[in-house]
């Protein structure tokens, strides 16, 4: 039982993170509905600047970490502005390919400025082991699955209620019917991506500090989402947090109960994604295209 | 209110569709516009409203101006926010947003937040319907109460000036009847000065106050709607009315020489 509640609580960290970064790449789905490929490296630089900010400039991590936030949300918008707008309209295979090569760009000049190796991150969140129903957990851990619940929370209230949030849903619907009601399509898309931006640089934190400053480690995290937001359903916010939560404890689960050697960790999600999709092509919440007849 | 002199519009640098087109909209009227398809109504709609952009249009020549002010190279945006609101052909509501956030994403120009659930609640007492499907995803409504958000959404903007796309399109017979009555009554109570574009010139008729046929991308009769009723090559090319009892045969030729008049 110890073991149970001990896996479940890890998973659920992990799933809660995993959420987080799926978060960011619906965002950009829904509303532009490009597939952003380079959502990992958002994550690596994102780490990378509080790093940066933090250990190399010195400042002290709260004010550290929001000016991490505050160069995301302008990465966001110079990518935005610069290489997807002009892609608007072209087709989306090359769309896909330019967010490729984004990635391939960042990742290059994050190795460029700080080398491949990896690095100790200054531990912010307190890792005392704490004892929950008799299974060890680490403080920062617990303290990341609050954060994040905090700002799922946060995402719902805002596609929900506000006006911003509705506009953006609008756009994602039918472009040319939301300019017609005075939205405009190219700030839905720069707050898009900057919202993203912003929560992918703040998820690479919250893993860094829990693991470690590795380039490749974190890139590799965002391919990690894939299975989160096809389960999901590509265009739901509940179903990225859902899916998230569900990939993080089948991997957990499968880890902790089968032995290593058969590796059965990686593969076990994606047979229930298989099973999953085969029931629900458009994922657990994806939005179903409504045909009236 | 709103005046379109003389306007020249290309689609993609090359396909004229509007040649020297003029139309005037005066306060609190219903305005017609009526011609086949194809004649370049819903141009002329996109080109004041500044929808014409996303699909490489462009207004070449000629002047749009509303309240006395030059319009037509603001974008889409400042136009709603000046008090014009175009009701898109095809009802085009967010599918997957409730009946009630649509009506929110109408009213995104406007600044005075808090008379936005009163003006929720007037929409609801023009169109009952939607109220009863206020949390229904707007995708699984009837074409109807699609219709029907349409124009409320519309509603919601405040705006002066409402055109209408063929508001009558897909619907059953029955239901455009309540939908130009309402159009009507949005006209008399709120005073909103209303552009509507029409395939069914009899209904558009009735309710418009002055009318202008289009055919190929200019105005070709104008007047209001009961000399245009009257007027032989409406009842015949619009309204589908035919002298009964005629012989055929020299009447065809004529017939082909009238219409071959009309359209050029």
């Amino acid at each position: 039982m110890d073991k149970f509640i001990q896996l479940t609580l890890t998973g659920m960290t992990n799933g809660a993170i995993l959420a987080l970064v799926a978060l960011g790449f619906v965002l950009i789905y829904k509303a532009s509905d490009v597939i952003n490929f380079a959502q990992g490296d958002f994550l690596m630089v994102g780490a990378y600047l509080a790093y940066a900010f933090i250990v190399q400039f010195g400042i002290i991590w709260p004010i550290g970490l929001l000016l991490t936030m505050a160069a995301a949300v302008v990465l966001g918008i110079v990518v935005e502005r610069f290489i997807l707008r002009p892609m608007i309209g072209e087709p989306i295979i090359s769309v896909i390919m330019v967010t490729i090569g984004l990635s391939s760009v960042l990742r290059a000049v994050v190795s460029a400025i700080w080398g491949t190796t990896g690095r100790a991150f200054p531990s912010f969140l307190p890792d005392t082991p704490l004892n929950i129903a008799g299974a060890i957990i680490p403080a920062d851990r617990l303290i990341a699955l609050a954060l994040v619940m905090v700002l799922l929370g946060m995402f719902m209230f805002f596609f929900r209620f506000s006006k911003e949030g509705i506009a953006m849903r609008a756009t994602a619907d039918d472009q040319q019917a939301a300019l017609s009601m005075g939205i405009s399509v190219k700030s839905v898309f720069a707050m898009a991506w900057s919202i993203s931006a912003a929560v992918a640089a703040l998820a690479g934190v919250i893993v860094a500090n829990i693991v470690e400053l590795n380039g490749a480690a974190l890139a590799g995290f965002g391919l990690r989402v894939f299975p989160v937001v096809i389960l999901g359903g590509m265009d739901s916010i509940p179903g990225a947090i859902l899916g998230g939560l569900i990939i993080g404890l089948l991997e957990v689960y499968t880890a902790g109960y089968t032995s290593p050697s058969l590796g059965l960790a990686s593969v076990v999600p994606f047979i229930v994604l298989i099973l999953i999709l085969m029931v629900k092509p458009y994922g657990l919440f994806g939005e179903i295209r409504i045909e009236r007849v | 209110m709103l005046s379109l002199n003389n306007i020249e519009v290309i689609y993609n640098d090359v396909i004229l569709v509007l040649k020297g087109m003029s139309l005037e909209v005066p306060q609190g009227k219903i305005v017609a516009l009526l011609g086949s398809n194809g004649a370049g109504k819903s141009t002329t709609l996109k080109a004041v409203s500044g929808l014409l952009k996303p699909e490489d249009g462009e207004v070449t020549d000629g002047s749009i101006t509303f309240e006395g002010e030059d319009i037509h190279h603001l974008d889409a945006a400042d136009i709603v926010r000046r008090g014009i609101f175009q009701v898109m052909e095809g009802r085009r509501v967010f599918e997957h947003l409730d009946v009630e956030q649509n009506l929110l994403a109408g009213s995104y120009t406007r600044s005075d937040r808090g008379q936005i659930k009163a003006d929720i609640e007037a929409v609801y007492t023009y169109f009952p319907r939607l109220k009863e499907r206020r949390r229904q995803e707007s995708g699984y409504l009837s074409g109807g109460e699609q219709q029907m958000l349409a124009i409320g959404r519309a509603m919601m903007a405040k705006p002066k000036l409402i055109m209408l796309d063929e508001p009558s399109l897909g619907l059953a017979p029955l239901l455009v009847r309540d939908i130009f009555d309402i159009i009507t009554r949005i006209n008399k109570e709120q005073g909103t000065t209303i552009l509507l574009v029409e395939q069914n010139a009899r209904l558009a008729l009735d309710a418009a106050d002055y009318a202008y046929i289009m055919e190929n991308g200019r105005i070709v009769l104008a007047g209001d709607p009961q000399q245009l009723k009257d007027n032989a090559d409406v009842r015949e090319f619009y309204l589908g009315l035919n002298e009964v009892g005629t012989r055929k045969s020299y009447r065809d030729v004529k017939h082909y020489k009238r219409r071959k008049r009309w359209l050029s």
